[in-house]
């Protein structure tokens, strides 16, 4: 609380955003442009909200871009933010690298919120005392999948793996998430066909010869696929040799943000983001967003610009954030990951939000979702 | 069971010196003889008034107008879009309407059901609250983290006050000194001095703020959090919060128990806290803060409004279209009544 304080100049606090500029990938589908500087445009929007509260608790926040072509760069830039005293940083980056920076010297006063991976391995053999994760991981996003699979009784899946070594952890995730909730897997293949194909004149005959006898022979309830990419997964419905929906990478999407998306009051934050940018708000910028959000409500409760005690506060007990998808958002502490509902949307509508009702949890139903403490591999002190 | 009066004794029966005009019906007066004493008794105790309902519609752009006493439709009357805060004018005669996303406010006429005027707003206007006089109409602009003054005799905007992001609960101190507005992202209830147009004091209170109401002679502000699913009540002189109120409930999930719409009666006995999705209206003794009751009513329980006489409340259920009728001294809920798609607001009226 404060009275007439406009007077007194502002504390400033300082946010180093870190992201590779990266040539965009091309989709297999022209439809949907890339995005222009994807979980940036989050970060930016989170600061202008994050100030307009700022205002009535005299803290100013200013994010400073790197936004470097090439990690050796961006690790010289890290090191340079460190050595002037920047203590918080927002990251969009690979896990590899990240790794590399969160061992950098000096980093460990210093606290990395990894604004996009959904590694895994973050969570667990490699996780890092001074790294915090906004998006789901694989694991929380497989769960929210099967959860849903097992409230609608669609318990026999197939799945369909893409080449790129993320479609390997995807499909891993799918299979960890399957045993645990009962799921069968009834075929398990992996997708070899040339993804340029479907450009091809008559490219769609081809196409659909190949998806039906990829699919054959099998009795599902589901098709899963794992295709981060977007290389193939959007080629696969309505040409299956039954006929079947299909979930995962493409289909129904488990994913911490969908533009399909507008209950708990999230249309305002999907409309302040369409103004700003002219075009909707993605997963990766949600998590730009809602990491800078996350330090900016550490700092407003815990009334301080000190980094040191905004970075205690994230840790802390008392944290939470809102993220416009029904509760308040923590961090849990044996991983820092931050707790949240997964939404399961298509392109143009959201079907449901895991947790699915009735997976409960002795502690928060929320961790029915990834891994959850008793068999984490990281325990952070 | 009162008959519908005509338009002119509405008004004049609305207030209480014109208190009179409660005969039988001519034609049921035999059907409903017993009723009809039982409700003259009462009204001799206490008086009571011929009143409308009004029920703003979010999704289907319409205002429901509801009979007091029958709570029959009287008519479903079309109005610009998303309409979600309403308040009654001034004089009793107009209701002020923010349809959101029309970007004005809609002033429908009470005597004959038909939007009169458009006021502007500035853009988004979500919810208002109305100086005591019936001059001046605060306006949270949702989208635009700012305050619009209107004067609402010329229809202009006369000032614009920067506030938090996603304004929207809007309270008027009884004394007319205060505006309080809070926003929903920034998390803050903001006191503006109503002489200056300043932020005199912003409080941080928990996540989500959505509604504000002072108690009967300002004291206190109670403010209810959505996502937190708390009522910070705050010390209207000092900035203080003096109480924060916690709602559980074993059979509802804590994610459901988000605090929205607040009523306290003016006797000081009871307030009646909306849940939003868990279902539940929270019945609290506002003097030792304890939580008397949970009250089941519609799904996901917006905003909420008395009778003139203070025995029955309102409520309206944004999941369930409905409207939920909660008799006030016995503490239950009695009647459940279909409006339209996504109700929001209630208000009682002429």
């Amino acid at each position: 609380m404060l009275v007439c304080s406009q007077a007194r100049a502002a504390d400033e606090i300082g946010i180093v955003y870190l992201g590779l500029d990266r040539a965009h990938h091309i989709a297999s589908t022209d439809l949907d442009a890339p995005p222009a500087y994807p979980g940036l445009k989050g970060a930016q929007l989170a600061v202008a909200d994050t100030n307009t509260t700022g205002r009535f608790t005299n803290q100013h926040f200013a994010l400073e871009v790197i936004n470097p072509p090439d990690p050796q760069t961006l690790e010289q830039d890290f090191t340079k933010a460190l050595a002037a005293g920047k203590r918080l940083f927002v990251a969009n980056l690979p896990a590899e690298l990240l790794l590399k920076l969160a061992d950098t010297k000096g980093a460990p006063g210093a606290v990395i919120l990894d604004a996009t991976t959904p590694d895994d391995r973050l969570r667990q053999a490699d996780c890092r005392a001074n790294m915090l994760h906004i998006l789901p991981s694989r694991a929380m996003l497989a769960d929210a999948l099967m959860q849903y699979l097992v409230a609608k009784s669609w318990t026999r899946i197939m799945l369909l793996v893409g080449r790129d070594p993320a479609d390997t952890l995807y499909a891993d995730a799918i299979r960890h998430a399957a045993e645990k909730f009962q799921i069968t897997i009834r075929a398990d293949r992996p997708w070899r066909f040339n993804p340029a194909a479907q450009q091809a004149d008559t490219g769609h005959y081809q196409v659909n010869d190949e998806v039906v006898k990829a699919t054959q022979g099998v009795t599902y309830d589901i098709l899963v696929v794992a295709d981060e990419a977007d290389n193939f997964g959007d080629e696969l419905a309505y040409r299956t040799d039954t006929p079947r929906p299909v979930a995962g990478t493409q289909g129904l999407v488990p994913t911490a943000w969908s533009p399909a998306m507008d209950e708990y009051a999230s249309t305002q934050l999907q409309t302040r983001f369409h103004r700003e940018e002219g075009r909707w708000m993605t997963a990766e910028d949600y998590g730009g967003w809602l990491a800078v959000r996350a330090i900016g409500e550490a700092a407003t409760r815990a009334a301080t610009a000190d980094p040191q005690k905004i970075i205690a506060y994230l840790h802390g007990p008392d944290f939470s954030v809102s993220g416009y998808k029904g509760p308040e958002l923590t961090f849990r502490p044996w991983d820092g990951q931050l707790r949240q509902p997964i939404l399961l949307s298509t392109d143009r509508s959201l079907v449901s939000i895991s947790p699915q009702p009735g997976f409960l949890h002795q502690t928060n139903d929320l961790d029915s979702l990834g891994q959850d403490q008793p068999e984490s591999t990281c325990h952070l002190p | 069971m009162p008959p519908t009066l005509k338009t002119k004794s509405f008004f004049a029966s609305f207030f209480p010196k014109k208190e009179k005009s409660f005969f039988l019906g001519r034609k049921k007066q035999r059907t409903f003889a017993l009723c009809s004493i039982a409700f003259v008794l009462c009204a001799i105790t206490s008086p009571a008034f011929a009143y409308r309902i009004y029920v703003s519609n979010e999704k289907d752009n319409t205002v429901t107008v509801l009979d007091g006493a029958t709570l029959n439709i009287v008519k479903t009357v079309d109005v610009g879009a998303r309409p979600r805060g309403i308040v009654l004018s001034g004089d009793g005669k107009s209701l002020f309407i923010c349809t959101s996303d029309a970007d004005h406010i809609e002033v429908l006429d009470l005597a004959s059901l038909k939007v009169i005027r458009v006021l502007p707003s500035n853009p988004d206007p979500e919810y208002m609250a109305l100086s005591h006089d019936g001059k001046t109409l605060y306006v949270a602009n949702e989208d635009n983290s700012q305050v619009s003054v209107l004067d609402v005799a010329r229809g202009r905007i006369i000032s614009e006050i920067p506030v938090g992001v996603e304004p929207e609960g809007m309270a008027v101190s009884p004394d007319d000194k205060t505006v309080i507005c809070t926003s929903e992202t920034t998390s803050m209830a903001h006191f503006i001095d109503v002489a200056t147009h300043n932020v005199v004091a912003s409080v941080l209170v928990g996540t989500r703020p959505r509604f504000a109401v002072f108690t009967k002679h300002g004291a206190q502000v109670w403010v209810s959090s959505e996502v937190a699913g708390t009522v910070a009540v705050i010390d209207a002189a000092t900035h203080k919060i003096i109480k924060t109120l916690h709602f559980t409930l074993p059979e509802v999930p804590t994610a459901a128990i988000q605090a929205v719409g607040i009523n306290l009666t003016s006797d000081g006995k009871y307030a009646f806290i909306d849940l939003g999705p868990a279902n539940r209206v929270a019945v609290v003794d506002p003097k030792t803060f304890e939580i008397e009751k949970y009250l089941l009513v519609g799904q996901r329980v917006w905003h909420n409004a008395f009778s003139p006489d203070e025995k029955l409340l309102y409520t309206a259920n944004g999941l369930s279209n409905d409207m939920s009728v909660i008799d006030v001294s016995g503490l239950s809920v009695t009647q459940s009544v279909p409006v339209g798609q996504s109700p929001w607001g209630v208000v009682v009226g002429p």
